[in-house]
């Protein structure tokens, strides 16, 4: 291998731990560079955005080498830290890579205005922290080290949410993410502690020779699926995403929002597609992460239709897209249970592409999204408007990732949904059972889900980029400088890159396959040719985006030729039907936009609408009007307000113990500590 | 080279024909209701006059709005090359499959919403939104139908289903018959026809497909309205080729295609007699009994996949 011929410099473990310690060492450099302030956003950002390429770099080397262990002596006297970079651990490093370099870009313009008023030290020391952890959590080996790094990328992203402190919402959010991070935490320790009562050690290694009983693996499955399903944000467990994602700065809810929550799709992967195992699963393991996958899919679009506030949409088409990849997942667990290696191998490697794709696409959008309230201060979509004159390489930019959410060819959301209804469709190959009965349903689901986010990214592209300026400040807005643009300039590129050569992406992605599953795409990569994107073999589905888009850009061409050329085009005002003056009010807006499908929906939104109009003494005459309306997230109401209740009602119950004097509470001390002495005896 | 050249060939064949084809409906419509109608050519006289003119642009459309036009008809001339029409095999159907066949309508679809958004007129806004709520109901409608017939031909490759359709003795499929009925559903919405759109009306209150090109004139309007006549002909050559493809040529010789030519022209004349017919016979529903309609149609793809499951898995 290219790697081994000289040691030293470039031995694997220097290339796997420059990434993280570039990261660490930012924090050294933004305290350093207190005083000058202007440079250290520049050097941090940018050594930020260099650590990023190295972990890229080393997630290659993951993918296409051997596994490397690695010891470092830190952490608990017994028990040194364990790093090991495989296949798996090689694709979430190249995820990470890629949206850092972009971000780490694009945050040394987003910030240099902030930077030259405010106090960004925290932020600087989160964000390096919040890389590190997700890069620690990606190389674990043993589960103490995994805790650590997971804890770590929890409580830094926390410091996110809760930048812009002084607003009361801002810190409500934090709290909530807090909690429900902690809750997570709390599951995926106790799926931890089942395996380690199993094997009496943290290592990985001796986590995956463990037995147990059927009854404590689905314990395992349960705790971890819910633990590791709270952080991805997987319906109805959600609830804290639309919160903590809009308020972060931009470029921290696109790490937020593009990395981390995959960093729970690879903790899902690793605890129980590597340390349990597929070999171990039940049947009903993949049926309920199917389920789940479909539920978040529809649930996450149709709840992003309705929102007003751009990051708060964006947030909720992650809940959606962490449900497409989910789908992924569960339909690859089914057909390892049947014993389908290779369309499990399928399954896998869809969610996985989708994987990279929802990183690229999501981090795009949501800079986009800062680009906009950098240069607009508006978040919401009914103040925006006629951007794409005012700003026009970011619209470029932005419709980029429109397009490739909404999965249209030729882009790269389209492969990850052909490789995922490819999969869907293998369905009669499995045995008859209400298991595989579900997927036929699934891959419905994610045909609406599909077809809703288009509906969706039509109103958010048409609302704020298009017509004409519906407030003052977006009418004079400005383009933003070189270094947003081309850090939003890196993931579109390589959005179009991936939507092109899936050909040569997949065997790479395919890479992890046999460490999970012992089987992999072989026998399409033998057979496929560089132009055919064949996954299973030629006569059952190809496809190749680069003939289609030779053919599209041909097909343009000859219309574009069709006229005679030279024919003027006149430019005259907008026929209003002779209504003397149009006004940006008049224009459709997004609330007017989703309210066909607020009325279709209608029985899981519950909107609640108000008008209220004041008249010239006659209802003809309106003199003003207003109207507002409210949707529902129905999780909030079915779930999560009862049990805020049941605990109040309990913490209620126990109110009596807390109002006494001090040897009211010695006297209970005592108290337990005779009963514990008694289990003693 | 020459599947190629055929390929190429069949594909401008459904594109020179499109506009005929339209008119020809339009004829059969107009003496079903005692009118003498446009003559035959009257498509082709339209368009010419169109490409001939001065476009006028409204002040204020950005670059989009000139773009779309040429994405939505080379999506659809990609379209119509994709799909088999006189010939079983053709090189193209491989490189696109029906998926891809979908996800084309939908680019196509994508830049008409967003030609109608680049105005900022609420008659554009209300064509998009309505057209796009529209489509989130029949495309996944369109893809679970076509996916019935994938999974009974074990591809999602059109040559290899339309082979097997050919080719396959099967005894009773009943999913087949649930797949024809939800794609005739989803085939009157996706082409904007009566009973779910009315493609002749410009009233404010029952516009979807016409609102959104409101704004369009010139050569614009003209590749707009001619992919709009590809799109009619296309969904029915797919619907003829699926599940009625007896005739179609499956070797190169020039009687079979010139056969497998007659007889589709005829199963066309046909089938566009049904739908002049069904025009004259109905009138447009209410916008919002339409999320019904489109929902029986995913109804019923979903109980053709089902079926198709539970009755005839190869397992």
């Amino acid at each position: 291998m290219f790697f081994e011929m000289n040691e030293g410099i470039m031995s694997p473990s220097v290339i796997m731990l420059s990434g993280p310690a570039l990261a660490l060492f930012v924090c050294v450099a933004s305290l350093a560079l207190s005083k000058a302030k202007e440079i250290r956003n520049r050097i941090t950002y940018l050594l930020i955005a260099i650590s990023g390429a190295f972990t890229t770099a080393a997630g290659v080397m993951g993918l296409l080498s051997p596994p490397q262990q690695l010891l470092l002596p830190l952490g608990l006297p017994w028990l040194p830290m364990h790093l090991r970079l495989d296949p798996l651990a090689g694709f979430f490093m190249v995820v990470i890579g890629l949206l850092v370099t972009s971000v780490g870009i694009y945050s040394v313009g987003y910030l240099r205005s902030r930077a030259k008023t405010q106090n960004l030290t925290l932020l600087d020391i989160s964000m390096s922290l919040f890389i590190v952890g997700m890069q620690g959590v990606v190389l674990a080996d043993d589960a103490y080290t995994f805790m650590i790094f997971w804890e770590l990328m929890s409580v830094a992203s926390y410091f996110f949410v809760i930048f812009d402190h002084e607003r009361e919402a801002n810190r409500k959010a934090g709290f909530l993410y807090l909690l429900m991070a902690h809750l997570g935490a709390l599951l995926i320790l106790s799926s931890f502690s089942i395996l380690y009562a199993a094997g009496k050690s943290f290592e990985f290694e001796v986590m995956r020779n463990v037995h147990l009983s059927s009854t404590w693996l689905s314990l395992v499955f349960l705790t971890a699926g819910l633990g590791f399903g709270l952080k991805a944000g997987i319906i109805p467990l959600h609830i804290w995403l639309p919160e903590a994602h809009p308020v972060a700065p931009s470029n921290a809810s696109a790490l937020m929002s593009g990395v981390m929550i995959k960093v729970a799709v690879f903790g899902f992967l690793r605890v129980i597609w590597d340390l349990v195992g597929l070999d171990q699963a039940q049947g009903w393991w993949g049926g309920l992460v199917l389920a789940a996958g479909s539920s978040s899919a529809v649930g996450g679009v149709l709840l992003a239709l309705q929102q007003h506030n751009l990051k708060r949409l964006l947030a909720y088409h992650s809940v959606e897209n962490i449900g497409i990849i989910a789908i992924g997942l569960g339909l690859a667990m089914i057909f390892a249970h049947f014993g389908q290696g290779d369309l499990a191998a399928l399954g896998l490697v869809a969610a996985l592409y989708h994987t990279l794709n929802h990183a690229l696409f999501k981090g795009l959008l949501f800079m986009g999204a800062g680009a906009i309230l950098h240069a607009t201060h508006h978040r919401n979509l009914d103040h925006l408007g006629g951007l794409i004159r005012r700003m026009p390489v970011t619209a470029v930019l932005f419709l980029i990732g429109c397009i490739s959410i909404s999965a249209l060819p030729p882009f790269n959301g389209f492969v990850s949904e052909w490789l995922t209804f490819q999969a869907a469709l293998m369905a009669p190959k499995l045995e008859n059972s209400p298991l595989a009965a579900l997927i036929p349903f699934s891959a419905a689901m994610l045909a609406l889900a599909g077809a809703l986010t288009a509906t969706c990214f039509i109103k958010v592209f048409g609302i704020i980029f298009q017509g004409t300026p519906r407030t003052s400040a977006v009418a004079t807005a400005h383009e933003v400088n070189g270094w947003m643009l081309s850090g939003m300039a890196l993931p579109a590129l390589l959005c179009l890159i991936l939507g092109i050569s899936p050909v040569w992406v997949i065997p790479l992605i395919d890479q992890v396959s046999p460490t999970l599953l012992a089987s992999n795409l072989e026998r399409s990569l033998t057979g496929s040719h560089w132009l055919w994107l064949t996954p299973l073999s030629p006569e059952r589905a190809s496809y190749s985006p680069l003939i289609v888009l030779l053919t599209s850009l041909l097909a343009g061409l000859a219309a574009f030729l069709l006229h005679r050329r030279g024919k003027p085009v006149r430019h005259a005002p907008v026929w209003s039907c002779g209504h003397p003056d149009l006004n940006p009010r008049m224009q459709y807006t997004a609330t007017s936009f989703s309210q066909p499908l607020r009325r279709i929906f209608s029985t899981i939104y519950q909107p609640h609408e108000e008008v209220s109009r004041l008249d010239h003494g006659n209802p003809l005459l309106v003199k003003r009007i207003r109207f507002s309306v409210h949707i529902q997230d129905l999780a909030w109401n079915l779930l999560y307000l009862p049990v805020k209740r049941t605990v109040e009602w309990l913490t209620r119950g126990t109110d009596w113990l807390q109002r006494r004097q001090i040897h009211g509470h010695l006297s209970l001390v005592f108290v337990t500590l005779l009963i514990l002495l008694g289990f003693l005896i | 080279m020459t599947p190629w050249l055929l390929n190429i060939v069949q594909a401008l064949l459904l594109i020179s024909l499109a506009p005929l084809s339209a008119a020809v409906l339009k004829k059969m419509k107009a003496r079903l209701q005692n009118r003498r109608g446009p003559g035959l050519l009257q498509s082709y006289r339209d368009l010419g006059k169109l490409f001939g003119k001065e476009p006028i642009l409204p002040e204020g459309a950005s670059w989009i709005f000139r773009l779309a036009p040429y994405i939505i008809f080379a999506a659809t001339a990609l379209a119509c090359a994709i799909v088999p029409v006189l010939l079983v095999q053709t090189p193209l159907s491989a490189a696109a499959d029906v998926i891809t066949l979908v996800g084309l309508f939908a680019l196509a679809r994508f830049f008409t919403a967003l030609g109608a958004m680049d105005i900022g007129t609420a008659f554009g806004g209300m064509g998009a939104s309505r057209e796009m709520t529209f489509s989130a109901l029949a495309e996944p409608a369109m893809l679970m139908g076509v996916f019935v017939v994938s999974m009974a031909a074990e591809s999602t490759n059109l040559s290899t289903m339309i082979h097997t359709m050919l080719n396959g003795h099967f005894g009773l499929r009943p999913s087949l018959a649930f797949a024809l009925a939800a794609l005739l559903l989803v085939a009157i919405a996706e082409t904007g026809r009566i009973p779910v759109d009315n493609p002749s009306t410009h009233l404010e209150l029952t516009m979807v497909h016409e609102a959104m090109i409101l704004e369009y004139s010139g050569r614009y309007l003209a590749l707009i309205e001619w992919a709009n006549q590809m799109k009619l002909l296309l969904f029915m050559t797919l619907l003829l080729n699926l599940f009625c493809p007896w005739g179609i040529a499956e070797e190169k010789t020039a009687p079979a295609l010139l056969f497998a030519a007659e007889l589709l022209a005829f199963k066309s004349v046909f089938l566009l007699g049904l739908l002049a017919l069904l025009e004259t016979w109905m009138a447009k529903m209410r916008i919002f009994r339409l999320p019904e309609y489109l929902g029986t149609a995913f109804l019923i793809a979903i109980l053709g996949m089902l079926t198709h499951y539970i009755l005839e898995g190869t397992a």
